[in-house]
């Protein structure tokens, strides 16, 4: 239930951390090998920080004939995440795959140029060429969030990755120039985790896909409420930065929360904070479920 | 690679930086160059810092105050506590014959531990004010220059296996006068364990992790 959110972790150099997680998500990969953006990448805000690492990863056949085997020896259920520059991109790259727990479908990186085709169209045409769980990770930045995973769950996503990083920029106090090289990057952090939580609630309230909860988690209440919103797992980011040992202190605090609540599991939260819903929900073995059906739609 | 709470046991001035001294307990100093995130109090990343000094029962951090982070380490006070998560990166290879430390401004951090490791070798170290030279107190013996004087006009004729850390243009002009110097790079990084790879560098023209494949890289 407890996974890293994509480009957060490498499971390669930290094979103790990764194995600390219920399931490992890679760094995007993208058909060609890229080296990503130019230094500085990497900014400190007050309440979170920038990033514009720019999908540095090694290509799909260097990573299919190097990376994944050496992945598969972690033993932890592995998610692909996958970016490219079309649908056809995408696609390809999941027509590729098999044998791993799900593709997450990086539809809303905010340091590189989007592919020109929508989110529905890219899950589209990956949903004809894989029949592996796709999950959509989108932009919280969209005007109506709900829209766009109504449209992704029609094309045939089997869930949602809930949230990507919000385009942001910081000034060098000096000179008051961009400190990233790239100008702007991906803002994550603790200032992201009432926009995740928003993003969670609406998506909860509007598909019957199960969601991937992520955005400024740093403690087993912050993951709570990203399952209260409507979340059956809960992906760690920027906290992995500080704190490599946060996914064993927040899986702790975690059920520690769950049980100050009188809750059996902390699944058993889950909707909670849709107010129709009722406070416990029935839980399946699979931690993957859906949220139930009677719940108020989104008003457009 | 090891995250523990540690006690401050010291904060002194040196100069213009602030040298931060911890309880060691259990955590390994690791190889001179070799580095540790601290947590920045209130801060959302943590900082990486070479080991300075590692006097038996204590690791000690020489710190410029130039933002926030680091004004926030500046800041501690003996008695608190703070994250710690290290030894991290590659360290200097000491297997050397005939070492010449070199290092510029806040660059001359990891240069007390090297030293007392190489048994006090030769040492060059450049600095842009009095004050700031100060911290050359930390490496008795060593040759001192001052802007606009640079540590590359004071390089002896003769051959000397150089280790060096300080600002990039000293390193780059360093490399070309030197090229086998093992040279200690700098570069924001969020994590320090390979984990965001904001630390990356071009190296033998592929983008490393410094925190991973360096700090130190040998120019060559």
């Amino acid at each position: 239930m407890l996974l890293n959110a994509s480009g957060c972790l490498d499971a390669l150099t930290a094979p103790d951390v990764a194995r600390s997680l219920d399931a490992f998500v890679t760094k995007t990969i993208t058909p060609e090998p890229r080296d990503g953006n130019p230094a500085v990448r990497i900014a400190e805000t007050d309440a979170g920080m920038l990033n514009s690492i720019g999908l540095a990863n090694p290509g799909r056949e260097r990573f299919l004939a190097e990376t994944l085997p050496r992945l598969r020896e972690l033993g932890r259920p592995l998610w692909i995440s996958v970016g490219g520059f079309s649908a056809a991109e995408y696609a390809e790259t999941c027509a590729a795959l098999e044998d791993v727990a799900a593709i997450e479908l990086n539809l809303s990186c905010p340091n590189v140029d989007e592919a020109p085709e929508s989110a529905a169209a890219i899950v589209a045409a990956c949903r004809a060429a894989t029949r592996l769980p796709l999950y959509a990770k989108l932009s919280p930045a969209a005007w109506d969030i709900a829209e766009a995973a109504r449209a992704v769950e029609a094309a045939g996503a089997d869930g949602l990755s809930l949230v990507n990083t919000l385009r942001g920029l910081a000034l060098d106090p000096e000179t008051l120039r961009p400190t990233l090289a790239r100008g702007t990057g991906g803002y994550s952090g603790p200032a992201l985790k009432p926009v995740a939580l928003a993003a969670v609630y609406a998506c909860a309230a509007a598909v019957e896909l199960p969601i991937v909860g992520m955005g400024g988690v740093r403690s087993g209440l912050d993951a709570l409420e990203l399952i209260a919103a409507g979340a059956s797992a809960v992906a760690l980011g920027t906290i992995l930065f500080s704190d490599p040992g946060a996914p064993a202190r927040i899986r702790a605090e975690l059920t520690a929360e769950a049980a100050a609540r009188d809750l059996g599991h902390p699944l058993d939260a889950r909707g909670q904070a849709h107010s129709s819903l009722q406070t416990s929900v029935s839980r399946s073995d699979n931690a993957m479920q859906k949220v139930p059906g009677n719940r108020p739609k989104v008003t457009a | 690679m090891r995250r523990e709470r540690r006690k401050v046991v010291a904060v002194e001035p040196v100069g213009a930086y602030t040298l931060l001294r911890v309880e060691r307990g259990g955590l390994d100093p690791g190889i001179p160059g070799q580095f540790f995130m601290l947590e920045a109090p209130g801060r959302v990343l943590p900082r990486p810092m070479s080991v300075c000094l590692a006097d038996p029962g204590e690791l000690a951090f020489l710190i410029d105050p130039i933002g926030p982070g680091t004004r926030a380490l500046c800041a501690l006070e003996p008695g608190d506590r703070l994250h710690v998560l290290g030894p991290l990166g590659n360290g200097f290879d000491l297997d050397v014959g005939r070492p010449l430390l070199v290092g510029g401004g806040i660059g001359i951090a990891p240069l007390p531990y090297l030293s007392q490791r190489l048994g006090a070798p030769p040492a060059l170290l450049g600095f842009r004010s009095d004050l700031h030279a100060e911290a050359a107190a930390l490496l008795p013996g060593a040759e001192v220059c001052i802007e606009p004087t640079y540590v590359t006009a004071l390089l002896p004729e003769e051959a000397h296996d150089v280790l060096a850390c300080g600002p990039e243009p000293m390193l780059t002009a360093l490399r070309r006068l030197v090229p086998d110097a093992q040279l200690a790079w700098e570069a924001p990084m969020a994590c320090g364990y390979g984990a965001c790879y904001g630390c990356a560098v071009e190296l033998d023209g592929e983008l490393k992790r410094l925190c991973v494949e360096g700090p130190v890289l040998s120019a060559a």
